[in-house]
């Protein structure tokens, strides 16, 4: 048996917008284990921000509980969930996020500076670790401004690994990117499945589905199918395959 | 997060901005500068007015006829009379807390040697003024209890008179001049003193023996004043009530009259001039104050601008493990960077404004520890007062929407 790495169970998240009650997420549940890459995928609409925004403990679910690597989330404090966030998350968003002026180094350290327990040189030590492994050995101290989305995503995809999160949370990680740098990203995730990390890949492009271990579908906040991908394609190959822009 | 790593932050923070932290800075440097001039001119001109009285004789007391106001109705104290020279005597005789007393008698009038003439007065008084009025005898020497018994006409006179009188430098002592029609002997010549903080003209002086003055020239047999130094000057009050129970005695006043004479001593002078120094160092300091509080607001509203404009760093850090604590503290440290940076420029500006209005106006200035440190304190205060609503409100943003704010 595989470790449980989020484990949701009705999971239910209204929100009140005047008089009407919106039902974002109307009870869903599924088990997320150690090594797996799902991407979870659905329409605007169909609750996947709401169920990244919970998986993530920035909001609490109205009903229903979340487990996180064992823990229950709910009922935790804001300060808890900045916490739980800080140790055992990883986030990457669709806009990188990194903070302007700021060399790569620093902008992958941030997580670690909220960790006290982290002295400044082991902060030091393991961002330049986790921008080589993104392949951005090179460019340790190039400014945010001075560097491609690419680059800047793979920043971002560092900052995420940087506190060795139990999961990572990709919000449309290459939904501002072009194709074939969203490919070079998408290999990027594929490397770190390969090497075991746990990942959640919330997007509403469906053909990302097809390089990832599992597919959950969200319609209307509930879960239309979930489904284990046996024939996982290479990334890499496609990307290889792509025409190098020279224009 | 720990202080260092915070002030790491907000140090990077503020270096993104170099242009605005400055200006934001500027106004706290003009508000501290202004209240660190202001003040050190204040303190400085009290400290002067402070050291021109006690040299004058801190512990001096000044005894006129009459009381302040009679019947509502206020005199001029030279028309009353009810001090005698008994009462001077008594005093002389019975007081034990009274280092030094004179009588004094003024006349006013007009000087006359020769071709030179000058207006002027003659104040009579004893040999003891001079220990009073803490003023020496620079040439020849002063008149003497004889002198006095015999109601000699002789007078020891200040500089200004010399000058005016014997304005080829020829020594007056020795001569004999006229005051009015009277003729007197020079005796003496008066140290120089200059003018005093009212802008008297202390040399400007003559002195004679108070019979001299109140026989021969007034024709009176009352004395217009009497000016007396108390032993210790912390005791002033006491030998102002012991004055004043030796003349109730001799003017046989019943428990229910008043005074018919009033006491007042240099100490209260003193008082009232620091009194009216300090308001205007007050009012001064609220001026400069104001400006100070404007630097305040101008560090709130770029702070406000800032957290508006780091809207996404916040949901970020948030987003990755920052508690609303830590973001507060780290805005709360920009503020407190700016004004507590902006004070120790502030504090330089207003030692360097200080030292130019002495080189330039050579007034009196005193930059005293107590109004650095207090300008510094202010300044803290004012970042975190200042500081604290915006960080507070980016403290309490919702991490969800600060990340995907546009």
């Amino acid at each position: 048996m595989q470790k449980e790495i989020i484990k949701i169970e009705k999971l239910k998240r209204y929100f009140k917008v005047g008089d009407e009650t919106v039902k974002a997420l109307r009870g869903i549940s599924f088990t997320i284990y150690e090594g797996e890459f799902v991407t979870i995928m659905g329409t605007s609409g169909s609750g996947k921000s709401t169920l990244l925004n919970t998986l993530g403990c920035l909001d609490t679910p109205t009903a229903g509980d979340y487990y996180l690597d064992g823990i229950n989330v709910r009922g935790m404090g804001k300060n808890e969930r900045a916490r739980i966030r800080n140790r055992k998350i990883g986030f990457i968003f669709q806009n990188y996020n990194l903070l302007p002026k700021t060399t790569a180094l620093e902008n992958v350290e941030l997580p670690l500076l909220y960790n006290s327990a982290v002295s400044a040189k082991e902060r030091a030590v393991r961002a330049e670790k986790c921008l080589r492994e993104v392949g951005l050995g090179d460019r340790l101290n190039h400014r945010s401004n001075q560097m491609s989305g690419g680059q800047q995503q793979r920043v971002a995809i560092a900052r995420a690994l940087v506190n060795n999160p139990v999961i990572i949370l990709a919000d449309e990680a290459t939904g501002n990117l072009d194709t074939r740098t969203s490919f070079s990203i998408l290999t990027l995730f594929q490397k770190l499945y390969r090497e075991g990390k746990t990942i959640i890949f919330v997007t509403h492009n469906p053909e990302i589905a097809m390089y990832s271990s599992r597919n959950i579908l969200l319609k209307d906040g509930r879960i239309v199918s979930d489904e284990y991908n046996n024939d996982i394609k290479s990334a890499e190959e496609v990307y290889n395959s792509l025409p190098v822009d020279n224009d | 997060m720990n202080i260092k790593n915070l002030l790491k932050v907000a140090l990077k923070a503020l270096n993104n901005n170099k242009m605005r932290c400055f200006l934001t800075m500027l106004g706290v440097i003009i508000g501290v500068g202004a209240v660190i001039a202001m003040l050190a001119i204040g303190q400085g001109s009290k400290n002067s007015i402070k050291a021109q009285i006690s040299e004058m004789g801190s512990n001096m007391i000044m005894i006129f006829p009459g009381a302040e106001n009679r019947g509502g109705v206020r005199q001029s104290s030279d028309d009353m009379q009810t001090l005698k020279p008994a009462d001077y005597e008594a005093i002389v005789n019975q007081a034990t807390t009274v280092a030094h007393i004179t009588p004094s008698v003024t006349s006013a009038g007009q000087w006359i040697n020769g071709n030179n003439n000058y207006p002027s007065q003659l104040q009579g008084v004893n040999s003891e003024f001079l220990e009073i009025r803490q003023r020496k005898v620079s040439q020849g020497e002063m008149f003497t209890e004889e002198d006095v018994k015999r109601a000699a006409k002789v007078a020891v006179i200040g500089k200004t008179l010399v000058d005016n009188l014997f304005p080829d430098g020829s020594n007056p002592v020795g001569k004999v001049v006229r005051f009015g029609s009277i003729p007197i002997t020079i005796i003496g010549v008066l140290d120089e003193k200059g003018y005093n903080t009212m802008g008297q003209d202390q040399d400007n002086i003559a002195l004679a023996p108070y019979t001299t003055v109140m026989k021969r020239v007034l024709a009176t047999d009352y004395l217009q004043g009497m000016q007396a130094s108390a032993i210790d000057e912390e005791q002033t009050q006491a030998t102002i009530a012991e004055i004043t129970d030796i003349l109730r005695t001799q003017h046989k006043l019943k428990e229910t009259d008043p005074d018919n004479f009033t006491i007042r001593s240099m100490q209260e002078l003193a008082e009232m001039i620091s009194t009216t120094s300090s308001m205007m160092t007050v009012l001064l300091a609220a001026v400069a104050g104001i400006s100070l509080l404007v630097g305040g607001i101008g560090i709130m509203n770029i702070m406000i601008v800032s957290v508006t404009e780091r809207t996404r760093e916040i949901g970020l850090r948030m987003s990755i493990g920052a508690r609303g604590k830590d973001i507060m503290m780290q805005f709360l440290i920009e503020a407190i960077i700016i004004s507590v940076t902006g004070g120790i420029l502030g504090i330089l500006l207003g030692a360097f404004t200080t030292w130019m209005i002495y080189a330039i106006a050579h007034w009196p200035v005193v930059i005293e520890a107590s109004s650095v440190v207090l300008s510094f304190v202010v300044c803290t205060v004012i970042g975190i007062i200042f500081g604290f609503y915006p960080a507070a409100k980016a403290s309490n943003l919702d991490p969800i929407e600060a990340i995907r704010y546009e």
